[in-house]
């Protein structure tokens, strides 16, 4: 079981103070937010990507890559990565690229963005989002797991003889859960392809959540990755935590009475009884944790919004402190203590790696000397295909 | 007499007490009770006075969250076989609440259900909001609004025209309701309505797994003259 933290990158004024992080600022406290995460304990790091302000998150692959360079066990990942609006073949190069750098401790999270201007920024048209994110996948999938692609599809020019460049580290492609909140499609994909299935379980009653999730459990074993219990599952959540009930109550409401997302609507203590947002001590914030696993089932990844909504960065900080330190390290115990015998871990680089090749030696693919281009032969890479790699000589 | 109870839901937003769109509301569901009574019916009433889930309503505007009373009103409204609907014009419109109210219920909800429409003012000028205004929007939720409208402004409560239009509206609704309309063709025609996963307020549960959009989920294409099935590419 994994715990960590996921980061939506607003950058919003501070209710309390006044006060508003310029960009550099927030930037800054991202990263010192990231290495805390792993000196509490955490597992995973998460960052979203946007494309307006006031969010900073355009680029999460040069941000995760920083992060990954700063930390030892970390897993940098995603919340999410715009499967429609970027091109998947950008989206296989700069996530492969990440994973070299990161050897290995880096996943992503695929989502299609609910921002409905960033679509024309793109080129592309919303009305289209599903097909697009579907698509999108089914290449992004292919790229890193054959040398060379050809491809024809809808909404992005063919491909002839591609290679996405770098191969994924040790020719394992990055593990990949797909978000979604509301569309069965999405859920279906993720089953189809054995990857993970992460379900935000901010905004609505956990009924909603619990739906998708029970289906995409059915189709994952349906498509024979597994049973339903090896089904790989994320849930978010959002937490703030204090000494006691009062306290975090207090501190937190001006915070969440002018949230960018609820804020001016729902009473707090309305959306805590309607929501998983948890608000009290850190036996509360356990308590209502461990009502996930009852409602879905085990589940491999817990993923935390803490820094949103003007949270000064030293809060922030003090929260990952009560976070790793007194909730999670009680969580993994009893969460442990319930977990049936055949549900999964949630796939690392480590697993991946022990899954495709056993106790061999990965693959590490070398490529065949420049020919100016790679769409004359098979493989341009020394391994593989040597024959029809070079041109006919007859 | 019958088997069958028929399920009449009253929503009413007038915010007065006693208020003039209530009164109209419940002459509307009286009549129509003592007609599906006269043509053999029995009939069961709920009342959703929409005033009760003000404290709700930011909440369900802001982020679709349904609190305890809006919830009760989506399940009675998912049940109904008729539904009175009455609004006070406000600055020449039905109230925010009204509005507010049936936007926030999926577009589902409604489909086939017979609705009276009604609507009070303090002048005759606004007699054109039930049918140029609320219309449109039970139009949107594929409600069946029945062909007489009701419009009551100060001089119609003393006026006997009024009470026969309400019988008028009443004996439309009765007749629809009897006649199983909106049962029919949810039954027969309910997959031809646009749904989301777990809309018509969480009952919609049904997934589509032959869809286009479902083969290009499994590796399939949507491309024309292509076999979606073949996932050898894929």
């Amino acid at each position: 079981m994994q715990f960590g933290i996921m980061s939506v990158s607003d950058i919003t004024r501070d209710p309390v103070s006044g006060y508003t992080p310029s960009e550099a600022e927030r930037i800054d406290g991202i990263t010192k937010i990231a290495v805390k995460a792993e000196e509490v304990g955490l597992d995973v790091f998460a960052i979203g990507e946007h494309h307006n302000p006031p969010f900073f998150s355009s680029s999460p692959t040069t941000l995760l890559a920083h992060i990954a360079a700063l930390t030892e066990r970390l897993i940098v990942t995603t919340s999410t990565t715009l499967i429609t609006t970027n091109d998947p073949v950008r989206i296989a190069e700069e996530y492969a690229m990440l994973q070299h750098l990161s050897k290995g401790r880096m996943d992503l999270m695929l989502g299609r963005g609910n921002t409905a201007p960033v679509y024309p920024w793109f080129g592309q048209d919303i009305r289209q989002g599903l097909p697009l994110a579907l698509e999108n996948y089914n290449l992004l999938h292919r790229l890193w797991r054959e040398d060379v692609v050809d491809w024809e599809g809808n909404f992005r020019s063919p491909l002839q003889g591609f290679t996405s460049t770098p191969r994924p580290l040790d020719d394992v492609p990055p593990s990949v859960w797909h978000g979604s909140i509301r569309t069965p499609e999405i859920a279906e994909q993720a089953a189809y392809y054995g990857n993970g299935y992460f379900a935000n379980n901010i905004f609505w009653p956990k009924d909603h959540y619990k739906r998708l999730i029970d289906f995409y459990r059915r189709r994952f074993e349906a498509h024979g990755h597994g049973s339903q219990a090896q089904a790989i599952v994320g849930l978010g959540g959002q937490a703030f935590i204090g000494k006691n009930s009062q306290d975090a109550h207090d501190q937190f409401r001006p915070y969440f009475n002018e949230a960018p997302v609820y804020g001016n609507g729902p009473r707090m203590e309305d959306f805590e009884e309607m929501t998983p947002l948890s608000v009290g001590s850190p036996q509360e914030v356990i308590d209502k944790t461990l009502t996930f696993r009852d409602a879905f089932g085990d589940y491999q990844r817990q993923l935390f919004l803490v820094d949103h909504a003007g949270l000064p960065l030293g809060m922030v900080l003090d929260q990952l402190e009560l976070l790793g330190g007194e909730v999670v390290p009680v969580l993994r115990k009893e969460l442990a203590a319930k977990r049936a015998p055949e549900a999964a871990d949630a796939p690392t680089h480590a697993s991946l790696v022990k899954a495709k090749y056993g106790d061999a030696e990965p693959r590490q693919p070398r490529p065949n000397a420049n020919r100016g281009d790679n769409v004359t032969g098979g493989s341009p890479y020394q391994d593989s295909d040597a024959a029809v790699a070079s041109y006919p000589t007859s | 007499m019958t088997d069958q109870t028929y399920r009449l839901v009253v929503v009413s937003a007038g915010v007065s007490d006693p208020s003039s769109t209530r009164l109209l509301a419940d002459r509307a569901v009286q009549r129509t009770v003592a007609t599906l009574e006269a043509r053999g019916h029995q009939a069961s009433v709920t009342f959703l006075d929409l005033r009760e889930l003000l404290p709700e309503l930011p909440q369900a505007l802001s982020s679709q969250l349904l609190g305890p009373k809006f919830t009760h009103a989506v399940e009675a409204l998912a049940a109904a076989d008729g539904v009175i609907a009455a609004a006070p014009v406000y600055k020449a419109g039905a109230s925010g609440l009204f509005t507010s109210f049936f936007q926030v219920l999926d577009n589902d909800l409604l489909i086939g259900k017979p609705v009276i429409l009604a609507a009070t003012a303090g002048t005759a000028r606004h007699a054109l909001v039930v049918d140029h205004e609320m219309r449109a929007l039970f139009a949107y939720l594929r409600a069946l609004p029945v062909p007489t409208g009701l419009f009551a402004s100060t001089e119609d409560w003393t006026d006997k025209a009024l009470s026969t239009r309400i019988d008028r509206a009443a004996t439309e609704l009765a007749i629809l309701v009897e006649s199983g309309f909106a049962r029919a063709v949810r039954d027969d025609s309910w997959g031809r309505y646009q749904h989301s996963f777990g809309s018509a307020g969480g009952t919609e549960l049904g997934i589509d797994l032959d869809s286009d959009l479902m083969r290009l989920a499994t590796g399939g294409t949507l491309r024309d003259g292509e076999d979606p099935f073949d996932l050898s590419k894929g």
